[in-house]
């Protein structure tokens, strides 16, 4: 909402307070201001000034030489333009003058003759002909023959002036008017406040005599009022009403519109005008529309209505879209010669819906939806008639409609000062909190200790809206500031300490952490390689995405960071590891339950050389310092995500975990990655059920240990989980730990054979161990090894 | 004998002052000290001497020995400094060459700066409260004031998964389920991921992370609030920064308020990044309504309590300078590395 400065004093008195300080000071009662506007700001030295003669150019057949009377000298001027004459008003921008975009003007010199400034046209002033209010003719702008010669131009198209820009909260609606600003500035200023009463005379006839107004709905129309105005003389608004429009950011169109725009400002009531000659059967009718009834509004486009939306219509037909814009068969024309004009209120709830479902807001639904207040409409609607008065374009007929429901009596709030001053902290005297909300125009009633907000403040609800009221007029500043009473302990769950352990873990690790999008494209699963009836294909999704490619909550964060993990790499990022701890989304069977939100860890890398070992080894990190225990990892060969060779499942207590591996060069190259990469999907949720964080600390060896080695031949499909196995059941308690050291293939080994080599140690806590001893253990697992994996042992 | 004896001192001294090494030093040593030494020969020849000339011989043999001793470690000590000179020297590296290390990955900058405001509140007696991304429009919508068609829901752009289930469009979602779960006295903040329909650009994702905060108790007043958020920003942003507290507006607050913080380009003179005004519009908060305190269970006769958002990126961004949000989702290692 833009109001500009000076609208104010018709209500109130802010004298003497600069822009600046207005806007610090009503911001901080809640009219937050956007910003200050200053349209006049890049003209200078530009005046009003007569043409006293004009004589042709010596040198020139197309340029005049004028002499021009500025009010305080004579000028010599010369023009090209081929409109001016001898008499004329015109602008001067006079030497070293100023225009908007950044034009500067001096003294200088026209085929040899001397020329002291320019007149100017309205383009070269920055207006347009809207503006003005009506198309000026081509060339130099002629000002109207009563102008005062030598004003400045600012102050005589009113440019020189402040327009404060606000945004209007929703709460407010009362706000989205001059009058309702202008409340607000003489409540923070402490100015009085007064509001005339529109008055006018009516000439005979009566409106009844014409029209007949129907409300079908009185619950989505609580209110219709009309007047009417006879012999309308359609035409330009005068300079004053067309500046305060311009300065609102309003288009004069002519002065009935004009008349209608500027009460929507002022009193922040929309209303129409309608033409009695296009409404058929002298009939108004508020009415839903017919389900798929067309109407074509003003803005000239065909409109399709369902019957949720209200209409104004007459016996035929529909002449407007209630609350939201008029129709264009009945809008005011140059030769219309009867008004109809409605002003009405309209429920906020169907006003919003109807703007939404048309695609269509307008100044007026955008006031309706936030809802108005049902007394301002006669006002209103006497402001207009006031107004056509006062423009002299009509005469205003007899008679008033008004078809109103019940008006529900303001609600009377208990006014608690104790209360609210211990609800604020303040400590502010009865006395002044009643004074603020009396000059809020609240009743206040300090016997009944009752407070009664105004009609126009549908958002006064209960005691803390009223606190609120007294807080913003007292000051946020002035509120003191204290800390909370009582002792509290902030701390972290389980939960979270474990996460941040895990980035911890994970940040050591060498892998930077990522933030991605939790929804993505349905597609992904594709490029995943998911069979068509995988489970991760069911996923919740979004009914009104923004795109295909955010349109589903993802069930695996494996393709946010494979995506990641492309970007860097076609990006010329050599290598990358990565990590990102976020949740998936996993639908219920009942659609009516929230999915479930399990966090996974996920990890991906690519470059350097870098194998599978390498992201096993952070898995296991990871599992180890997070107190995860009993980790095993199988192979998997059906993932179709992933390497068929090269990638395990990861089992915690016999339930799965997560997965780790090589990504299948398909999905890499779905991905458009061309290296290698690896990457684990870890179910962080489940996890969380392992962690036992319960350690008991063991005495340090006091015996040495014994350290064995073997080396074996064996089939190479054996797993070393395999061989592990054996050599930890056979071994028995003495086993301290079992190293693999070597793995070889090739050369001097047999095919289909490997060569794996261990370090096998053992410990007694209680006593030195014997040759005889650890020989005895050693054959053991030989034998074993032997028996079930059918290994040979290597000299 | 004496004279003997004085010979091998000068000897010493002599074949001393010439010795290269340790390992001359060593031989020099053996020679003359040694079990069979020169030294230990002569003092051998002592049984031939009268008792009388015997301790004077004695203890003049001492003194040579411990001299002599004394001379060589001194030597020796001399010598090992100049090897290890010798040494040192031949060690030296360009200690500008870049050092080694096991790489060590980064915390995301929203991490970072998240981590910074939880450590805040914790310290303040906040706990950290978390709640689902799929929420119920109740949760997120009705139960906060904000009823179906209230027109703060076209504002709040909202991606709907059904009529009555769709994505948080803010954490205070969190807010009700915490309130509906425990009694006051409530301190809580709660960090998360929040959705809305908003096309991708500079400044604008359709996800995006917000800081609800909500402190439900007894006597808590609106000068609680601005103490809280006061201490808050001032450990934030550093003690110089100067608050305000403005005005606002929102369904589930009463009174509401917008915090601005005085403008950190300028300090609040005005310029262009604060557009003139000299402060910089930061977070939302206010006094919980009482129709949200009692929708939740909780009496507002007797409980009061403040609520307050803010946006991580925004601050994320202003922290480190950085003017695209986009930049954050993208990952790109030249930027995750900067933090």
């Amino acid at each position: 909402m833009k109001v500009p400065m000076s609208w104010f004093s018709d209500y109130t008195d802010i004298s003497g307070i600069t822009a600046k300080e207005y806007a610090h000071a009503v911001t901080m009662t809640g009219s937050k201001v956007e910003n200050i506007q200053n349209p006049g700001s890049d003209i200078e030295n530009v005046v009003t000034a007569k043409i006293l003669s004009i004589k042709p150019h010596e040198n020139s057949d197309h340029l005049v030489v004028c002499q021009v009377d500025t009010g305080d000298e004579t000028v010599q001027i010369v023009t090209g333009a081929p409109n001016v004459k001898e008499g004329q008003i015109v602008p001067v921008a006079k030497h070293r003058s100023k225009l908007p975009g950044g034009v500067t003007i001096k003294k200088g010199s026209l085929r040899g003759v001397e020329s002291c400034g320019m007149m100017c046209s309205h383009e070269e002033l920055g207006l347009t002909a809207a503006d003005l209010g009506y198309e000026p003719e081509y060339g130099i702008l002629i000002l109207p023959q009563d102008t005062p010669v030598g004003m400045d131009i600012r102050d005589y198209f009113g440019l020189n002036e402040d327009i404060i820009e606000y945004e209007i909260t929703s709460n407010r609606p009362d706000c989205f008017s001059v009058i309702g600003l202008a409340r607000e500035t003489a409540v923070t200023f402490n100015k009085p406040f007064k509001v005339k009463k529109p008055t006018f005379t009516e000439k005979g006839d009566n409106i009844e005599n014409y029209i007949s107004v129907e409300v079908r709905d009185d619950e989505k129309c609580p209110r219709y009022t009309a007047k009417m105005i006879k012999n309308v003389k359609i035409g330009p608004s005068p300079k004053w009403l067309v500046q305060r429009l311009r300065a609102c950011g309003v288009r004069s169109i002519n002065n009935i519109v004009d008349i209608t725009n500027y009460v929507l400002l002022e009193y922040g009531q929309p209303m129409h005008a309608f033409d009695l000659r296009d409404i058929a059967g002298g009939k108004i009718i508020v009415r839903p529309a017919a389900e798929g009834e067309i109407i074509k509004t003003l803005d000239g486009i065909d409109r399709k209505l369902t019957s949720e939306t209200l209409v104004i219509s007459d016996a035929e037909k529909a002449v407007a879209v209630a609350g939201v814009m008029g129709g264009f068969n009945s809008e005011v024309k140059p030769d219309t010669q009867t008004v109809i004009f409605e002003c009405a209120t309209f429920d906020a709830v169907s006003v919003r819906l109807a703007a939404q479902r048309i695609g269509l807001r307008t100044e007026a639904s955008s006031r309706y939806e936030k809802g108005l207040d049902i007394n301002n409409v006669i006002p209103a609607i006497e402001r207009a008639c006031e107004l056509v008065e006062l423009l002299d374009c009509g005469e205003v007929a007899g008679g008033f409609t008004d078809i109103c429901a019940e008006i529900k009596p303001p609600k009377n709030h208990d006014f608690r000062p104790d209360k609210i001053n211990a609800f604020l902290g303040t400590d502010i005297t009865t006395d002044e909190m009643s004074d603020i909300l009396t000059r809020l125009e609240f009743k206040v009633d300090t016997e009944k200790m009752t407070v009664t907000a105004p009609t126009f403040r549908p958002d006064i609800e209960s005691e803390a809206d009223i606190a609120e009221e007294i807080a913003r007029i007292y000051g946020y500043d002035n509120i003191p500031t204290t800390n909370v009473s009582g002792a509290a302990r902030g701390k972290k769950t389980f939960v979270q300490l474990s996460r941040d352990k895990a980035m911890n873990i994970l940040t050591s690790c060498g892998l930077n952490e990522i933030y991605t999008y939790t929804f993505t494209s349905p597609s992904v699963f594709d490029k995943l390689r998911l069979a068509p009836d995988s489970p991760f294909r069911k996923c919740v999704q979004i009914t009104n995405p923004l795109g295909e490619d955010t349109s589903v909550m993802r069930t695996t964060a494996l393709s946010g960071m494979l995506e990641i993990l492309s970007h860097n790499y076609n990006h010329r990022n050599e290598k990358a590891g990565l990590f990102e701890i976020n949740k998936i989304y996993i639908p219920k069977a009942d659609k009516n339950e929230l999915p479930s939100e399990p966090e996974m860890i996920s990890i991906g890398m690519y470059g350097g050389k870098i194998d599978f070992y390498d992201i096993k080894g952070i898995c296991e990190k990871l599992f180890d310092n997070l107190c995860i225990e009993n980790v095993k990892y199988k192979a998997v060969k059906n993932n179709p995500s992933f390497h068929p060779g090269r990638t395990a499942q990861i089992v915690i207590n016999g339930n799965i975990a997560g997965i780790v591996g090589e990504v299948h060069p398909d999905t890499l190259s779905n991905f458009e990655i061309g290296v290698p990469c690896y990457a684990a999907e870890l179910n962080f949720t489940e996890m969380l059920k392992f962690i036992n964080p319960e350690r008991k600390y063991k005495g340090l060896p006091k015996f040495p240990a014994v350290t064995r080695d073997i080396a074996m031949l064996i089939d190479e499909k054996v797993l070393v989980a395999d061989i592990e196995e054996v050599i930890t059941s056979s071994a028995g308690k003495l086993l301290t730990d079992i190293k693999l050291f070597d793995i070889y293939k090739g050369k001097q080994i047999p095919d289909g054979k490997k060569s794996v080599a261990y370090s096998i140690v053992f410990r007694a806590s209680d006593r030195t161990l014997t040759d005889e001893e650890i020989n005895k253990i050693f054959d053991k697992i030989i034998n074993n090894l032997e028996d079930k994996l059918n290994a040979e042992l290597r000299a | 004998m004496k004279r003997q004896l004085q010979e091998i001192k000068e000897a010493v001294e002599k074949v001393l002052s010439g010795a290269a090494d340790l390992e001359a030093l060593e031989n020099i040593r053996v020679e003359y000290l040694g079990k069979k030494g020169k030294l230990t020969a002569v003092l051998k020849g002592m049984g031939k001497l009268s008792s009388e000339e015997r301790p004077v011989i004695g203890a003049m043999a001492n003194d040579i020995r411990s001299f002599l001793e004394k001379e060589i470690d001194e030597k020796k000590a001399e010598i090992s400094k100049k090897l290890q000179d010798i040494k040192l020297k031949s060690e030296v590296i360009d200690v500008t060459m870049p050092g080694k290390a096991q790489a060590m990955g980064k915390y995301h900058p929203l991490s970072q700066v998240m981590n910074e405001i939880k450590d805040i509140f914790i310290g303040m007696g906040f706990e950290i409260a978390e709640g689902p991304d799929v929420e119920y429009d109740y949760y997120n919508f009705e139960a906060l004031n904000i009823p179906k068609n209230h027109p703060a829901r076209d504002t709040q752009d909202t991606f709907y998964i059904k009529e009555n289930i769709l994505l948080r469009t803010q954490t205070s979602s969190i807010q009700v389920r915490v309130m509906e779960k425990q009694k006051p006295p409530i301190r809580i903040i709660a960090p998360g991921r929040v959705y809305r329909s908003d096309a991708v650009d500079a400044t604008h994702s359709p996800v995006f992370h917000q800081i609800e905060g909500l402190v439900v108790d007894k006597g808590v007043t609106m000068a609680d609030l601005k103490g809280t958020l006061e201490t808050f920003i001032k450990e934030l942003y550093g003690s110089e920064t100067k608050v305000r507290f403005r005005p606002h507006h929102f369904p589930f607050t009463e009174p509401s308020a917008e915090l601005d913080i005085s403008c950190f380009v300028c300090g609040g003179e005005g310029c262009r990044v604060c557009k003139g005004e000299g402060w910089i519009e930061l977070l939302g908060c206010g006094m919980v309504h009482p129709k949200v305190l009692s929708n939740c269970g909780i009496d507002p006769e007797i409980y009061s309590g403040f609520a307050f958002g803010l946006g991580l990126e925004r601050v994320a961004m202003r922290r480190y300078d950085i003017d695209d949000m986009r930049l954050f989702f993208e990952n790109d290692l030249r930027f995750l590395n900067q933090f």
